[in-house]
């Protein structure tokens, strides 16, 4: 068994109103960062996860991601392992 | 008389005035807190309004997974009566009993002030004794309160009268087709972001609210509810 550095990102899925990274956008073009647009915002969670092999540690987080991190309905999410990215 | 438990998670902060108002409407009622497992013999569960856990990671998201929940899920699964206000009602959609989910409201701000609602739906518990059409002044006090779900089961809770209230004269936080409250395919599982417990005494400022309580106890409120009991860890129909 080894510890896996897993890291999640979720985010608001795209079709629907962030009025967060709204807000973010208007107070960068406020400060004169005209050339910023779409921004969004969301989650990042670091998660150490012991587990016999990174593909054990990635199946754990998805389930962990499934049943509590993210919401199905609003949010999107993908994982990445000790630097290595998986969808 | 109607047994019902108000269920008491961390962070609750709207338990003590529903507990009042399901008293006031004549009920039974009594606090059960989140780690227990057992409802007493509810007829009907309210889960109030607050801050459970500190609305960490999403409003409800912790609370779902409580111990109580489960027989929360199982009383709902047989039938029961099943209310949610506010963080209850994120809590139901959390733990899916409800369609949907409520994210952060459109203009960002927390909103603490009345608001009107129209009555859409009549035959769920808690609603059968206001008439259709009716518009009651109820506050709301969110921030996470904007009713998002996605466009086919929009569409479902339309063509299946399943909307109760809906925001009217204005959209204080950007809900989907103005949606205040739902309930599930049932109609025994209701979720409501405003508070009718805040309104229901011509001493808080009037008693929209108060029919929501009284429904529970009116006669004709388990038409369309399957009157369960349980006992002895069976729900029996009575």
């Amino acid at each position: 068994m080894s510890a896996f550095r897993v890291e999640v990102r979720v985010m608001p899925r795209a079709a629907l109103l962030d009025p967060q990274g709204q807000a973010v956008e208007h107070a960068l073009h406020a400060l004169g960062f005209g050339e910023v647009a779409r921004v969004r915002m969301g989650k990042h969670l670091v998660l150490e996860v012991t587990a016999g092999s990174r593909d054990e540690a990635l199946a754990r987080a998805r389930a962990m991601c499934d049943r509590l991190l993210a919401n199905p309905v609003t949010e999107d999410y993908d994982l990445a392992v000790d630097g290595g990215a998986a969808r | 008389m109607k047994r019902v438990a108000v269920v008491v998670f961390p962070g609750s902060n709207c338990d003590a005035e529903t507990l009042a108002a399901a008293r006031a409407a004549g009920s039974d009622a009594y606090f059960v807190w989140h780690r227990d497992t057992d409802l007493r013999q509810a007829d009907v569960v309210i889960l109030p309004g607050g801050f459970s856990y500190g609305d960490y990671l999403r409003s409800g998201a912790i609370a779902r997974f409580s111990a109580v929940m489960g027989a929360v899920a199982e009383h709902a699964h047989a039938g029961g009566a099943v209310l949610g206000i506010c963080n209850g009602f994120q809590i139901l959609c959390e733990a899916g009993l409800l369609p949907g989910a409520l994210m952060r409201n459109a203009r960002l701000r927390f909103l603490s002030r009345p608001v009107w609602v129209r009555v859409e739906q009549t035959d769920t518990p808690f609603t059968s004794l206001y008439e259709k059409g009716e518009v009651l002044e109820i506050p709301v006090a969110h921030g996470d309160g904007r009713y998002v779900v996605d466009p086919r089961t929009a569409a479902e809770l339309e063509a299946t009268d399943r909307v109760v209230w809906r925001y009217v004269r204005e959209n204080p936080n950007g809900s989907t087709s103005e949606i205040a409250g739902v309930t599930n395919a049932g109609r025994n599982v209701v979720g409501i972001m405003p508070h009718p417990e805040r309104r229901d005494a011509p001493a808080l400022g009037g008693q929209d609210g108060a029919r929501v309580f009284h429904s529970m106890e009116a006669r004709h409120a388990t038409q369309h509810a399957v009157d369960v009991r349980a006992v002895d860890d069976r729900h029996l129909r009575v």
